[in-house]
């Protein structure tokens, strides 16, 4: 079948819109890792000349190892709490029926699907009555709000394909639940967990508002410093601002590509689906 | 608006072909359908014949060569303007749509009156026996049902072609075969042509007037069941066709035919085309019979009861496997003797 | 094992309770505790204001077109927002269908989701700005005679919602489609029905219940807009949008009460356009959605 003129002309307008947005997307991105890379920028395509004083400049101004250690150990005890909390939950809401199972799906689903603002200020209130916001525990607690969830939810799917037999086998053989775990279902459910947890690393070093609603200046994620820095722009030169979000960039854009070695792109706005 | 009528004398396939890319999923295929005719493309999958359905539809392109319905060419044409009907693989019924509004859908695309579709439909829906389920969404309809949807949503706009893409491979086995003979009655009782694709050799033997053996994207031979039954046109299209027993073979002339050697033991056969000084001998297992003083002596290894007869794997001295039927009792360590006759014995250049 | 326990373990296990039902508990306690209870009391604390009666901080939002005048800001940003981002999600989703590497796209359509609402604010501040290279391009190509303003107003808010959003939209959108049969359009080709018949009759019913979810999560998401609302827009004028007067009472008046009733309106508002989508997805569409395959 040729395709007609009209359909053509309709493809043709839709690739045009699809490359005019990553065009703006990639000029966006470029324009701040050019400038963070520029010693000054005025009305030229590009800068007079190039230098990576910035870098040590919002190195040693925005306190960079200090937010990055603050990040690291967030991102890590999320990932791993979430992770533990996270994976033996799915593995029970794939494996059994039981009365009220639809109820606690709901519960799952549910800090998924009202945005993280809307929860976040009661969160805080609740945080800082118990003495906990402001602190590093504070920004990890709220963190796992979204994130245990998030895992059951990826995680149910990669449960449900491996086949009941292989447990049944394994018990029969006389494997205890903590063996059945350890030695059949996580070495079987290891790529289905790697996905999960890179997911949620992505998504914390990126998750802004509950961290900013919880945190205090010892407990600032990157996300949250790069807030501020734009937040107060014209106190320091844009181009070191700028610097601190190519880290922020890089920092995040390293796990995205590692996720997505073992993870399909939509699956990070969807739920995974069955292989 | 569909170009085809049903008054038609034929579809021609003229060395049609079909590449994606470096591979060459169909060449130079050509074919002729008659009107009324019910004609199989068979082969093993993979070979191109669902290409080859999907070219005449219009859902792909063809690369080359040309469709040609009567003195209309079609292959230029999108699928929308050819007017066949066809039958998919998963039946593709609309699931939002109920089991009515899935068969009136090519006629509502026509622009057809209402009375005349709810008339039409109504007839289509007598014609698969489904005039009970008309308001059930496909979903709530059985497998057979659901085909019998897929076939009233095909016929409904009297096409005068009906594609059908393995239309029974996801049915149980009784359901299979009265599902062939429904098709069959459909077809003879519409006068419309029917191209119907299959793995299954049996089913095109049982249903089609003329059967098209496609292997790796080529014809290998056009001819009736019959035909092909008795006498593939080539040692591939016989392993496809159900013979079993292949071996390779020095042969000599003889009379009556051509001698060939099947593990030392002496056969005269028939040639099928030129065969040079070693060949390719196929024999059905049913051409293979007990006989108390056959050339061939080998011991069966294992013996199947079907039910009628016997259904027995045997070993040669040298090794060589057979597989026979008999209808009397055999079992495993039995010695037997077998023999067939000359013009069962299908001798094909090497 | 006690004769008097066995039968109630046994009893439990016939309703699927046993020890490894019990593995969900940490995961629903926390929940619980941490998003379930903080709602909880968040709402009850709304209806104990600092001053006046339980119902003060409601009637003061509502009295104060300084507080309510955001919720009308805020749908004005992100109605037109979700529409425009979900209506180009379909045309691009269907054709993205059809390509065969579709990685390479959704990978770098994936990349502002990652980055996030404060990265994209930076970086369309660079690249929106007075002095941006969108701006030069305007100027160079004569389009503009001075640079367009984009930044710290309306449609510096829009954009990084379009930015954010619209991969948002696309990849969930693009999921659904996927999950069509390509059998389904063929076979209404075959009957005769033209792309755009094909898209009404076939394509558009199969995708609504999807597209409605899709429009639901995006609304809520550009509902909540919250960084770039004040880094890229006007917070103290046209984007002074719900979320930023949430925040300002919590975090700036500590007034924990009232900061919680302002939450509570907007998730009623969310609520609000949600059950309405869900509600106009029952009336187009019914039936099950998957194919009727065995």
């Amino acid at each position: 079948m040729r395709p007609r003129i009209g359909e053509r002309l309709w493809a043709w307008a839709v690739w045009t819109l699809v490359g005019f947005f990553v065009l703006n997307l990639l000029a966006m991105i470029g324009s701040v890792v050019v400038n963070s890379f520029g010693t000054r920028w005025f009305n030229t395509w590009l800068p007079a000349g190039y230098t990576s004083q910035w870098y040590t400049l919002a190195w040693n101004e925005f306190q960079l190892p200090d937010i990055l250690l603050v990040t690291a150990e967030v991102v890590g005890a999320v990932v791993l709490i979430s992770g533990a909390i996270g994976v033996p939950a799915a593995y029970a809401m794939a494996r059994r029926n039981f009365p009220g199972k639809q109820a606690v799906m709901f519960l799952f689903l549910l800090p998924l699907l009202v945005p993280p603002i809307t929860y976040g200020i009661p969160m805080a209130t609740v945080l800082y009555q118990a003495h906990l916001a402001g602190t590093i525990w504070g920004v990890i607690l709220a963190n796992l709000v979204p994130t245990v969830p998030f895992v059951i939810l990826i995680m149910i799917p990669f449960v449900e394909q491996i086949d009941p037999r292989v447990e049944a086998a394994a018990r029969v053989f006389g494997a205890g639940l903590a063996r059945l775990f350890l030695q059949v279902l996580v070495p079987l459910l290891t790529p289905g967990i790697l996905a999960a947890l890179l997911l949620v690393l992505v998504r914390t070093i990126a998750m802004f508002e509950l961290t900013f609603l919880t945190s205090g200046p010892t407990s600032q994620t990157l996300v949250v410093a790069l807030y501020y820095a734009v937040f107060a722009a014209g106190v320091r030169p844009g181009q070191s601002i700028d610097a601190m979000a190519v880290v922020y960039m890089i920092t995040t854009l390293v796990w995205l590509l590692i996720a997505l070695r073992f993870v399909n792109p939509t699956q990070i706005v969807t739920r995974a689906k069955r292989q | 608006m569909a170009v085809a009528s049903r008054d038609f004398r034929e579809l021609r396939l003229e060395q049609i072909s079909r590449d994606f890319g470096q591979f060459h999923a169909l060449r130079d295929v050509s074919l002729t359908v008659k009107r009324g005719e019910f004609v199989a493309l068979l082969g093993p999958s993979g070979c191109g014949k669902s290409t080859a359905l999907n070219c005449i539809a219009g859902l792909l392109q063809v690369t080359g060569g040309a469709i040609y319905l009567d003195d209309q060419r079609l292959d230029e044409l999108g699928p929308e303007d050819r007017g066949f009907g066809m039958v998919f693989q998963n039946y593709a019924l609309f699931p939002h749509m109920s089991v009515r509004r899935n068969v009136g859908f090519g006629l509502v695309t026509q622009r057809r009156p209402k009375p005349e579709i709810t008339r039409r439909v109504d007839e289509a829906l007598a014609l698969v026996r489904l005039e009970t389920q008309a308001d059930k969404l496909p979903g709530q309809l059985s497998g057979g049902q659901q085909q019998r949807v897929a076939i009233a949503r095909a016929i409904v706009v009297a096409p005068p072609l009906v594609l059908m893409d393995e239309p029974l491979s996801n049915l149980d086995a009784k359901l299979r075969l009265e599902m062939r003979a429904e098709i069959r009655r459909i077809h003879t009782m519409l006068g419309c042509s029917t191209i119907y694709v299959t793995h299954d050799q049996e089913e095109a033997l049982s249903l089609a007037d003329r059967i098209l053996v496609m292997i790796d994207g080529q014809t290998r031979q056009i001819g009736t069941p019959e035909e092909l039954y008795a006498r593939p046109a080539s040692a591939d299209v016989a392993e496809f066709m159900g013979y079993r027993n292949l071996f390779s073979s020095a042969t000599e002339a003889a009379d009556g035919g051509i001698a060939v050697s099947i593990g030392g033991a002496r056969l005269i056969g028939t040639p099928v085309g030129a065969v040079a000084a070693r060949a390719t001998v196929a024999i059905r297992p049913d051409d293979l019979r007990l006989t108390g003083d056959g050339p061939i002596a080998a011991t069966v290894e294992i013996a199947e009861y079907h039910g009628r007869d016997f259904y027995a794997v045997a070993r040669m001295a040298d090794g060589t496997e057979l597989y026979f039927r008999s209808d009397t009792r055999i079992a495993s360590g039995d010695a037997v003797r077998l023999d067939a006759a000359p013009a069962r014995v299908l001798v094909y250049a090497a | 094992m006690s004769a008097a326990r066995l039968p109630l373990r046994r009893r439990l296990r016939e309703y699927g309770l046993d020890s490894v039902t019990l593995l969900i508990i940490p995961a629903a306690l926390f929940v619980l505790a941490l998003f379930i209870y903080p709602f909880l009391y968040g709402l009850v604390l709304s209806f104990h204001p600092k001053a006046g009666g339980w119902l003060a901080n409601y009637t003061k939002f509502f009295a104060d077109p300084f507080l309510y005048d955001t919720i009308r800001i805020t749908l004005v940003i992100a109605v037109p927002v979700t529409v425009l981002n979900v209506v180009l999600s379909v045309p691009v989703a269907l054709r993205v269908r059809l390509l065969r590497n579709q990685r390479l796209l959704t990978t770098i359509l994936v990349i502002p989701i990652t980055l996030g609402t404060v990265m994209v604010a930076e970086g369309l501040l660079t690249y929106l700005g007075p002095r941006g290279w969108l701006n030069r391009t305007l100027l160079e190509f004569g389009l503009v005679d001075s640079p367009v303003r984009l930044v710290h107003n309306y449609w510096g808010v829009m954009l990084s919602l379009v930015i954010t959003g619209f991969p948002f939209t696309f990849l969930l959108t693009l999921s659904y489609v996927t999950g069509i049969d390509p059998a389904l359009e063929q076979a209404g080709a075959v009957l005769g029905a033209r792309p755009r018949e094909r898209f009404r009759r076939i394509l558009l019913p199969l995708l609504a219940p999807g597209l409605a979810i899709t429009l639901a999560l995006a609304f809520v998401q550009a509902f909540t807009v919250f960084p770039s609302a004040i880094l890229l827009g006007a917070p103290a004028g046209p984007t002074r949008v719900i979320s930023i007067v949430a925040y300002q009472a919590a975090f700036e008046q500590y007034d924990y009460s009232m900061a919680s009733a302002i939450a509570m309106l907007m998730a009623a508002v969310q609520l609000l356009i949600i059950t309405l989508l869900l509600a106009a997805r029952t009336l187009v569409f019914r039936g099950p959605v998957s194919t009727g395959k065995g």
